[in-house]
């Protein structure tokens, strides 16, 4: 099978599953997570494949219905979108497991697997898309089945955080259409490459400017930047613990991160302008994520405002731009994704076992509870940045990459930012890992082994810890390699795909 | 130029809708408002003067027809503003219920 035959699937699979599992989840109860466990771990299979594929040919190019670009839409796979699918597709088939346990106290489990499976398609959608309104439609989907995810629970401030999530996103949503719009009446295009070499030559103009503020917006909400982020703590409060994980781990990522970083820098090309105001952003999401976060009592919101934070981290090391920092923005992207989802499926287990969020309420988690304990210290220490573990070289890069560029102050900060989470990040997990263990006693009922709970916590946390090994030569690092490659040179990325269109 | 202006003014009252108003359902509407805004202005700019639809006949001399890709965008556009409608009223009428309010200043339990 040629390669570039795969792609699609990356959208077939999980879309067949969601389907699939409406049809046969009412019939038998555990067909939903069955099928959605089948679907998860087949389209990491494929992402796994397609990054093997990518190190051999470069860039894969699957033309839907045959339809030659620009008339058709393509589907792109190239070094950035294959590490970052790898990336998402391995933290979904994790919480996707993880889910099969915990999503046991609701009822209709079957709807929540099928809109899980939804927003992956959409989301693997965002990765693959060569055609930005149709990028537009899979970001849609993605969130349509998130607004619907927060709220599965049902609880009142589910219902509040969902209506706010959605309202915010789908104002955010609305600027991105109304962009894509000027877009189309400037270049006459819709396809990614296309409006790129059209825009190769004029970039200065005015209506480009408008373009990437509108871009700003939307795509900075969806990645929950510090003046658009006040969705994500609430979103995160009081949904089913699998969501934060997932949305920490993939959603903002891909819907905000990766699309944003596409667009800017292999579409529109990075303008000294776009990249000052991209670190704005990233300053302000560090220091007031970290700020924000140390006055939490509440576990999920603290975690919420630690991504906001890493977040900020992430777009400073796109923003500067250097080969260097871009490859530690790609690393942070990998490090944060998997110990941040591993706090949260710590955190929901905790919640599930200790009937609370309040982080004074909680203590003694490490001998009640080892795995969960000691997989939450590995991630908690990784966040910070402690040397042996992932976060510590990822942020080691970014701050590097500042001083080589000049920008003191900017490393300064990074620095000061690594150290503010060190302290929130102690003052509350110290006391609930290691505290006194007699205050939860009685609250202890479901303490069984849950094999299925536990071993996504144990891969991510083995992952987390060995993660400085993927520096070491590997399909990871050949993958951030490349994909820094892609980033870095910018436009180039138009003659690439125009070149392997032909 | 005027017809552009109408739009933009279509959307700045379903903006001031979202921002400004209290009651759960107006914000719908509000947001309602702003993506027909959108769908629109993505129509006019595909318009041409004189156009006609873009039907591709046998026997017909095709000299000014307006653009189609818009159309096609809009329609994907308007299922994706109708799903999101439906969910928002779903998600209302559940929060009307455990709060017994649609005034958004007093659903407010989640803080911090």
């Amino acid at each position: 099978m040629s390669p570039n035959l795969m792609i699609p699937y990356l959208v077939i699979v999980p879309l067949a599953a969601a389907f699939l599992i409406i049809i046969f989840g009412k019939m038998t109860r555990p067909a939903g997570a069955i099928i959605a466990s089948i679907a998860s771990a087949l389209s990491f299979t494929v992402s796994l494949m397609l990054s093997f594929s990518i190190v051999k040919y470069g860039v894969l190019i699957y033309k839907v219905g045959g339809w030659m670009p620009p008339a058709g839409i393509p589907m792109i796979v190239d070094s950035y979108s294959a590490l970052i699918l790898l990336i998402a597709n391995f933290i979904a088939a994790l919480v996707t497991l993880y889910s099969v346990n915990y999503v046991k106290i609701y009822t209709d489990t079957w709807k929540y697997f099928s809109l899980l499976m939804l927003m992956m398609a959409g989301v693997n959608g965002v990765a693959v898309s060569g055609d930005i309104f149709n990028m537009f439609v899979y970001l849609e989907i993605a969130s349509l089945a998130t607004y619907a995810l927060v709220a599965f629970g049902n609880e009142a401030e589910a219902l509040e955080a969902s209506f706010k999530y959605a309202v915010m996103s789908s104002v955010a949503s609305t600027f991105m259409l109304i962009g894509i719009a000027f877009l189309y009446n400037y270049t006459s295009t819709l396809n990614m490459a296309y409006i790129g070499k059209f825009i190769e030559g004029n970039r200065t103009a005015k209506i480009m400017s408008f373009v990437s503020v509108l871009f700003l917006a939307g795509f900075g909400l969806k990645a929950a930047l510090a003046p658009f982020h006040a969705w994500l703590p609430d979103a995160y409060t009081k949904s089913p613990a699998p969501i934060p994980a997932i949305s920490s781990g993939v959603l903002i990522k891909v819907l905000g991160v990766y699309a944003l970083t596409r667009l800017f820098f292999n579409v529109f090309g990075m303008t000294k302008p776009v990249s000052y105001i991209l670190i704005f952003f990233a300053v302000v999401s560090m220091l007031g994520g970290g700020i924000l976060a140390f006055g939490q009592s509440n576990i999920r919101r603290l975690l919420g405002y630690s991504s906001v934070s890493q977040i900020g981290y992430i777009i400073l090391g796109f923003a500067i731009g250097t080969p260097l920092a871009v490859m530690g923005s790609l690393f942070h992207i990998f490090n944060h994704s998997v110990a941040k989802s591993l706090l949260f499926m710590g955190a929901g287990s905790i919640e599930k076992t200790m009937r609370t969020q309040d982080i004074k309420k909680i203590s003694g988690v490490i001998s009640k509870m080892p795995v969960t304990g000691y997989t939450s210290l590995i991630g908690a220490l990784s966040i910070c940045g402690i040397p042996p573990f992932g976060g510590f070289w990822s942020k080691l890069i970014i701050i590097f990459a500042c001083i080589q560029a000049g920008y003191f102050g900017l490393a300064f900060i990074a620095a000061f930012v690594s150290i503010l989470t060190l302290a929130y990040y102690f003052k509350a997990y110290a006391p609930m890992l290691f505290g006194a263990k007699e205050s939860l006693s009685g609250a202890l009922k479901n303490n069984r082994r849950q094999f299925l709970t536990d071993m996504p916590m144990i891969i991510l946390a083995v992952v987390s810890a060995g993660s400085m090994l993927f520096l070491a030569p590997g399909i990871m690092n050949i993958l951030m390699r490349l994909a820094t490659v892609v980033i870095v040179n910018g436009t180039a990325y138009v003659s690439v795909i125009l070149g392997s269109l032909k | 130029m005027s017809i552009y202006i109408l739009c933009l003014i279509l959307f700045s009252v379903g903006l001031y809708c979202v921002l400004r108003k209290r009651n759960l359902i107006k914000i719908i509407i509000g947001i309602g408002i702003m993506e027909y805004a959108a769908n629109l202005f993505f129509i006019l700019i595909g318009y041409r003067q004189e156009g006609r639809a873009p039907i591709y006949a046998h026997d017909q001399v095709i000299n000014n027809m307006v653009d189609p890709l818009p159309q096609a965008v809009v329609l994907t556009s308007i299922v994706l503003g109708l799903a999101l409608m439906l969910l928002l009223v779903a998600i209302s009428i559940r929060i009307y219920e455990k709060y017994r309010t649609f005034d958004i200043t007093k659903i407010n339990r989640l803080k911090g």
